[in-house]
């Protein structure tokens, strides 16, 4: 059976009607799939995840559009279960043999894995904060109009007379589903892109870089990045020499966002019960409650604000937790298991992270710094110190020394060895958040202290 | 044609019919699998997708339509963690239309989602064109007609029944966990097999089968008061081997090393910064020559292809650079290739039909080759002499557009046989190093910071106590060019990476690297312990 025939037996409309809703399966689609896979599981309990959607992207360089292309697909991935043994199956096949098969597969496996002491019960029915992430805008993106923001770009470029433009923009819109043989079943569409572009200049001594990514297209201002790009490559060209050292920052939203992304990826409970963290107490436990960055920074997850789906991947609802509350360690990531071995609340993963502000501008920061450097974002950053949460990485794309709150000129690139626990305990300044990404809100930061330890001449 | 004659014809099942198959091949050295055959109901696909592509005003196209299975087994301390088994089958064409690319993709294997797919692509293709024109031309290629190939392995892993596998981890766990402070333990498997047939419009059409693997143990110790903690990681590195490679890369005697590492990595004193003399063993070098040297003479970076993402690189523009930049003194070697068996890039034919190549990219330490797709061939032919693609085209799914990826690139060894021991025993006073840890490199790969997974003093020609939180930073024009001795060929061993990323959207593709030891003089060396 063709898959389309599938589906037109299992649901009353086809499958992706871009004009008529969400691209991805509907959940009716969706939930009658679910049902027909746990129907022909034969495990004790059964679990089916299903992602589906569509994808179109458009890539440009060297001011010419370069590749464009399109896809769509739907996964399912079945878990069975007997007791505490448990295994899954993936697949992208959904006629009545394949379905067949991948359902076998899960259960084969599981039979043979060994028992899992940490496996948790299924989830029955839950109820979900409901969080709102998906856009026509950016599911209507297509390959015209993404060809046409490319040469808006492009054109800029090129008005500028010795600049050129590379970029990506990239969509998504489908929809997730999660159903279990407890009763649970939850579905979410969702929308996503990421847009960048990264302008140089022909001498290859200048670049800028600007981007956002966003769930609504409607919210990317991207004229304005284009501007900010080509002035960043014009003001950027023939960087001049600045000896590493420590030096106050300026460190744009971008950049703040890869930092605060180090932090959260390290607040892991059971890895700080277990001795193996920067958040383990000497002598043991943990550091909860203890002071770890400055006073004004609060951290939270917030998955309905930031349109994120409100369920883990078990079917756990996600709420909004908070992980440092004015400067303060709050909470620490637990699974169901951890959670319930050591009594506390579990929680998601920290994703869809939103920071704290203050009320100034990215030029307030600026006007506030006597002598310092403008970063526009980071790259290539690598874990030295899991102790400290030490990392390396580079500077690129725009680096700037301020003088007396203003922009001098360009300085060379930096390679830099810190932590978002040293920066974020010497903060000066913050500007108001900023949406850099479908699921980060943070805002540029001013501190006084941060590590450059190597000049890098790369442009 | 329906998908599930499509299926049952290529014999594409997957997985769960396999686990109850009897192992074959069981002992090293035995037969390897034989090339598969080149698919009949596969091709007509493909060609029905070409000839929508061109019909609908493609001047050249290529498709492939592709099964690709990976299984993952996790596991912690004496429990299983993860168990998957993934499937995923679909169709891609890739149209040129007045010199621009479209790309569509379906997991609809029909003839009707052939032909639009194949329309959709040229269609993009146009669209793109119609905007800003990108002069696309394509080098001549061969035309191969119908061909297959597989890769090097012995035993097919999903030949061999989980239960087994995960024994044998919980086995390696159980006896990494005995040595004194080691709390923490966890290792990993995945599999990857790919069967997949490419069509070009040029004639060729090319079945292949890829198996590779990637086995990973993580051992972790801590102090006794809980204020310290060391891990020992990347103990081995992925091969396209089959099953045969898990049984060779990780055993008792190995895990008992690994384990004693992490250990004593928990008491070893902190590295002296400053310049120090540096032995790097293979398990360590072959990831500074594939971020240092792999990356930066990749072509599209080097013309601005990839500045958006990965960066563009320091060895540009070709024409001042090649046959002129010095790389590293006159012993170094470095070739590019896709044929060595077990290579994470091998390959017969790559996504455009170009036949596997092998080439000298480094010869005397002199820079004399870039990695080449069929459309780079034309940007530097003039200062190479090479008229042919170098045969690097690859995507990572069916869903994915080709585009410029690694091949294998091995730094040769020397012509004398000189061991590790040879290298400690010629230095005075140095660091030598083994595995990879922390790596970091700009986004023209010229500054860079990388680290070991366990390192140790060298005096007076021994080798003496342990070191850690030691990490190098260099340029890659000054470290190269203080290369300063390098083992001979038993040294040589290959390594290399699963998942190197490039690209937007990221693809992921597998690659590895040869080399001997050698040695590098007065390096920069950085204590990263704590601080602050």
């Amino acid at each position: 059976m063709k898959r389309r025939e599938l589906f037109q037996t299992l649901a009353p409309h086809g499958l992706h009607s871009p004009k008529l809703g969400p691209k991805g399966l509907s959940r009716e689609e969706a939930q009658a799939l679910a049902s027909r896979i746990m129907e022909l599981s034969a495990a004790n309990e059964t679990q089916v995840n299903i992602s589906s959607g569509w994808r179109g992207n458009t890539r440009f360089a060297v001011n010419r559009i370069t590749t464009a292309g399109t896809s769509d697909n739907v996964s399912a991935t079945v878990t069975a279960r007997f007791g505490q043994r448990s295994a899954s199956a993936t697949t992208n096949r959904f006629d009545e043999a394949s379905l067949a098969e991948v359902v076998k597969s899960a259960a084969d496996l599981a039979r043979l894995a060994p028992e899992n002491p940490e496996l948790m019960p299924l989830l029955d029915a839950q109820n979900y904060i409901p969080s709102q992430g998906y856009y026509d805008s950016t599911a209507d993106l297509d390959a015209a109009v993404r060809g046409e923001v490319g040469a808006s770009a492009i054109r800029l470029a090129k008005e500028a007379g010795d600049l050129k433009a590379a970029g990506f923009l990239d969509c998504r819109a489908g929809a997730s589903a999660l159903a279990n043989s407890a009763g649970l079943f939850a579905y979410q569409p969702a929308t996503s892109l990421d847009y960048s572009l990264t302008v140089r200049t022909d001498d290859g001594t200048g670049s800028g870089w600007a981007g956002r990514g966003a769930r609504d297209w409607g919210t990317v201002p991207y004229d304005a990045l284009h501007r900010i790009a080509v002035d960043k490559a014009q003001l950027s060209r023939s960087p001049r020499s600045l000896e590493p050292g420590t030096y106050t920052v300026v460190l744009e939203p971008q950049a703040v966002a890869d930092l605060i992304g180090l932090l959260a990826g390290s607040l892991d409970a059971r890895r700080a019960d277990e001795g193996r963290s920067a958040f383990s107490a000497t002598g043991g436990g943990t550091r909860v409650g203890e002071q770890i960055v400055d006073s004004r920074i609060t951290l939270r997850s917030d998955p309905q604000g930031l349109g994120s789906t409100p369920w883990a991947g078990d079917g756990m609802p996600l709420e909004p937790v908070t992980w440092v509350e004015d400067g303060v360690l709050r909470n620490l990531y637990y699974n169901r298991f951890w959670a319930d071995k050591q009594g506390a609340k579990p929680t998601g993963t920290p994703g869809s992270l939103r920071m704290s502000g203050e009320d100034n501008s990215l030029e307030d920061l600026i006007r506030g710094t006597r002598r310092g450097v403008l970063v526009t974002r980071l790259w290539y950053i690598r874990n030295i110190d899991p102790r400290t949460i030490l990392y390396t990485g580079l500077t690129r794309d725009g680096n700037f020394l301020i003088e007396d709150g203003r922009v001098v000129h360009p300085v060379n690139n930096f390679r830099w060895n810190d932590s978002p626990l040293f920066a974020l305990s010497k903060l000066e300044a913050m500007s108001r958040p900023v949406r850099v990404r479908a699921n980060r809100e943070v805002p540029a930061v001013r501190v006084g202290e941060f590590t450059f330890s190597s000049v890098s001449e790369a442009v | 044609m329906e998908r599930r004659d499509f299926v049952k014809s290529t014999a594409l099942a997957a997985g769960g019919v396999a686990i109850a198959r009897p192992i074959v091949g069981r002992s090293l050295g035995s037969k390897l699998a034989p090339p598969p055959e080149v698919d009949a109901s596969a091709k007509e696909l493909l060609l029905e997708a070409l000839d929508a592509a061109t019909s609908a005003g493609a001047e050249y196209a290529d498709a492939k339509v592709g099964l690709y299975r990976n299984q993952r087994i996790g596991t912690r301390e004496q429990q299983i963690t993860r168990v998957n088994e993934s499937s995923s089958l679909g169709l891609g064409v890739r149209a040129l239309v007045n010199g621009s690319w479209g790309f569509a993709a379906t997991p609809e294997l029909t003839r009707e989602a052939a032909t639009r797919a194949g329309r959709e692509a040229a269609a993009i293709g146009k669209a793109n064109s119609a905007v800003e024109r990108s002069g696309v031309r394509l080098a001549p290629v061969e035309s191969y007609g119908d061909v297959s190939w597989t890769s090097d392995y012995e035993i097919d892993p999903w030949d061999v029944p989980i239960g087994e596998k995960v024994d044998r981890m919980l086995e390696m766990n159980r006896i990494a966990m005995e040595a004194d402070h080691v709390r923490f333990v966890s290792s990993s498997h995945h599999f990857v097999k790919v069967e997949k047939t490419i069509a070009t419009t040029d004639g060729t059409v090319a079945t292949q089968t890829l198996i590779r693997n990637n086995p990973g143990m993580s051992i972790t110790a801590i102090s006794d008061d809980n204020s310290d903690f060391q891990t020992r990681n990347w103990v081995t590195y992925p091969a396209a081997r089959g099953y045969e490679y898990v049984l060779q890369e990780i055993t008792p005697e190995k895990v008992e090393q690994w384990a004693a590492e992490a250990v004593q990595k928990l008491s070893a004193d902190g590295v002296e910064p400053g310049k120090h003399n540096l032995i790097l063993h293979p398990t360590h070098l072959w990831l500074t020559i594939h971020e240092s040297i792999g990356h930066p003479t990749e072509l599209d970076r080097a013309k601005g292809y990839e500045a958006n993402y990965a960066g563009t690189s320091f060895l540009a523009p070709p024409s001042k650079v090649l046959n002129q930049f010095r790389y590293g003194p006159d012993f170094m070697q470095l070739e590019a290739e896709r044929t060595a068996p077990g290579g994470l890039a091998s390959v017969g034919w790559d996504a455009e039909g170009v036949k596997a190549d092998r080439w000298m990219m480094i010869k005397d330490g002199i820079f004399v080759d870039y990695q080449t797709t069929r459309e780079q061939v034309d940007w530097i032919s003039e200062y190479t002499g090479v008229k042919h693609s170098h045969g690097c085209a690859h995507s990572d799914s069916w869903s994915s557009i080709p585009f410029q990826r690694m091949p294998n690139m091995n730094l040769l060894p020397g012509e004398e046989d000189l061991s590790v021991d040879d290298l400690i025993a010629a230095t005075d006073d140095g660091i030598y190093m083994e595995g990879r840890s922390s790596y970091s490199i700009d986004q023209q790969r010229y500054n860079f910071q990388f680290s070991g997974q366990a390192a140790w003093e060298v005096k007076g020609g021994k080798k003496t106590r342990m070191l850690r939180d030691v990490a190098y930073q260099a340029t890659t024009e000054d470290f190269w060019n203080s290369m300063d001795m390098i083992g001979g060929p038993s040294t040589y061993v290959t390594y290399g990476s699963f998942y190197d990323g490039k690209g937007q959207p990221g693809q992921s593709n597998p690659v590895s690297h040869g080399c001997p030891v050698a040695r590098f003089h007065q390096v920069n060396v950085l204590n990263t312990g704590r601080s602050g």
